[in-house]
């Protein structure tokens, strides 16, 4: 029996579920705000903006999008199991590659402010 | 003494005459303060000698009892008749194959358990007249939970991964690992490593906790599997990226 | 005799897709694991706002004009509720994984979950001290 290379999956799944837990129902009510045409001051553009183009906000907003994509596409991988889909290789593939499009893109849009 | 006559149905599974496992279903005139296990052996003394079923201590000691009351993995001597309704369904263990009745083939479990290596591997070969392995109350009372396993099997039986993917380790062999892994006499993480931190090991827990919520002695094998995860994660983690932190 | 007692083991065969189905301990699990879509959806929404904002102003007001919809509000109310039962879930599985031994006791688990809220409020009330 060989020692798994989960691990590297399951510690961001456990780093993404720990911070999600602490920061999205917030992050949450906020873009609710926003969809009821009461946009908070940090979803207006200039809020953002200034805290995009900052290095430090930079880092915040790929730390928290990047965990949060790992933590649910591995999560994603188990439920499918859950539901019965045996097809573990072409799932795992399949939401890790959604979750390294989600990162790069982050990384890319970050930059570009 | 007040009386209470229960209909007892009872899974029966025959090896040599039957296809598949049915039901029969005994009334049995059960007292207040008797245990399902106290109606299975009324029905073995009074009105059926051919029912099968495991059992030694009657006192949640031994772990031979273990079989599903109404659908839910318990121990036969320690489900009162006072809790349950008129009609008790008794079944074998969820999850193994059924060797006859109520009695379920356990080898799975009991190579899995060999598998880890559960006793203890000392750091360091010491003489006999070196004196004792010493430990501290808190070094003790950091694995304590994990000596009270049984290995009755009811948590095997309430796991769904187990019974999705038979290769797992499951959940009291993981914790009893776990168990002699946090004793401060034991040096033999690394062996046991090898063989819990595989994918049929611990990565096949996706963490249900329903091997905590039915352990009749209280212990939290959930719990260890997330602690051997963290602990195999961080092993992981300095292995590939820090090689050169040696152990 | 040996031979004749395990000849032929039964095996009950379990359901592959609906395990879980009328089990209410397994459909709290079943319910957790869920939460993850609404969370993967979720970055991906972020991750559109991040590009309207990389996108200039006139890009970002169109994002926020898509989201104050009905849809959107659909979206985020849903949301919502998956992450918050995620946040529920997740700490009170806590003391489970991450047991704290002060000398000889354990930490009560009550006491870890406990904390855990007290970081999710503190974290919540600077966001929204922040954010509105």
């Amino acid at each position: 029996m060989a020692k798994s290379n989960k691990p590297i999956v399951w510690g961001l799944f456990a780093a993404g579920g720990t911070i999600t837990a602490f920061l999205l129902p917030v992050v949450v009510l906020l873009t609710l705000f926003a969809a009821l045409g009461m946009t908070p001051d940090l979803f207006t553009y200039e809020y953002l903006h200034a805290f995009a183009a900052n290095w430090l906000g930079k880092l915040v907003i790929f730390g928290v999008i990047f965990l949060s994509l790992w933590h649910a596409a591995h999560r994603l991988r188990i439920t499918m199991h859950d539901f019965g889909l045996r097809q573990d290789l072409w799932i795992a593939t399949t939401v890790y590659v959604l979750a390294a499009l989600g990162t790069i893109m982050t990384f890319f849009y970050l930059l570009r402010i | 003494m007040s009386e209470r006559q229960i209909q007892l149905e009872v899974l029966r599974y025959n090896p040599e005459t039957d296809s598949e496992p049915r039901l029969q279903t005994y009334s049995v005139p059960c007292l207040n303060e008797w245990v399902v296990l106290d109606a299975l052996n009324y029905v073995k003394d009074n009105l059926d000698t051919t029912l099968s079923y495991r059992w030694s201590c009657h006192m949640a000691v031994c772990g031979s009892c273990g079989m599903m009351i109404n659908g839910e993995p318990k121990l036969a001597c320690k489900a009162f008749i006072r809790e349950y309704a008129d009609q008790i369904r008794v079944e074998p263990l969820a999850n193994f194959p059924i060797e006859r009745d109520l009695v379920t083939a356990v080898e799975d479990f009991i190579a899995k358990l060999a598998s880890v290596k559960p006793y203890l591997i000392p750091k360091e070969d010491k003489p006999i007249e070196a004196g004792e392995f010493k430990q501290t109350p808190t070094e003790l009372k950091k694995y304590k939970q994990y000596t009270l396993c049984i290995n009755c099997m009811l948590c095997y039986a309430a796991c769904p991964q187990y019974g999705l993917v038979p290769e797992f380790l499951g959940p009291a062999a993981i914790a009893l690992a776990h168990r002699y892994n946090q004793d401060s006499r034991d040096g033999g993480r690394d062996q046991r490593q090898e063989v819990i931190a595989s994918h049929e090991g611990v990565w096949e827990c996706s963490f249900v906790g329903a091997c905590s919520e039915v352990c009749p002695k209280h212990v939290d094998p959930a719990g260890a599997l997330q602690q051997v995860k963290i602990a195999s994660t961080i092993d992981w983690y300095k292995e590939h990226l820090m090689p050169w932190v040696k152990k | 005799m040996g031979e004749e007692m395990s000849s032929k083991p039964y095996i009950r065969e379990i359901s592959k897709t609906n395990w879980f189905y009328g089990q209410p301990r397994y459909m709290r699990y079943m319910a957790r694991e869920v939460t993850c879509i609404f969370i993967f959806a979720y970055t991906f929404l972020l991750i559109w706002a991040l590009r309207a904002l990389a996108n200039g102003p006139e890009a970002y007001q169109a994002f926020l004009a898509a989201l104050n919809s009905p849809l959107g509000i659909l979206f985020n109310l849903a949301v919502l509720v998956g992450v918050v039962y995620h946040s529920i879930s997740w700490f009170s599985l806590t003391p489970q994984a991450m047991p704290l031994q002060r000398g000889e006791e354990f930490v009560p688990g009550n006491l870890i979950i406990g904390a855990h809220y007290g970081g999710w409020a503190v974290v919540s009330l600077i966001v929204l001290f922040l954010g509105v």
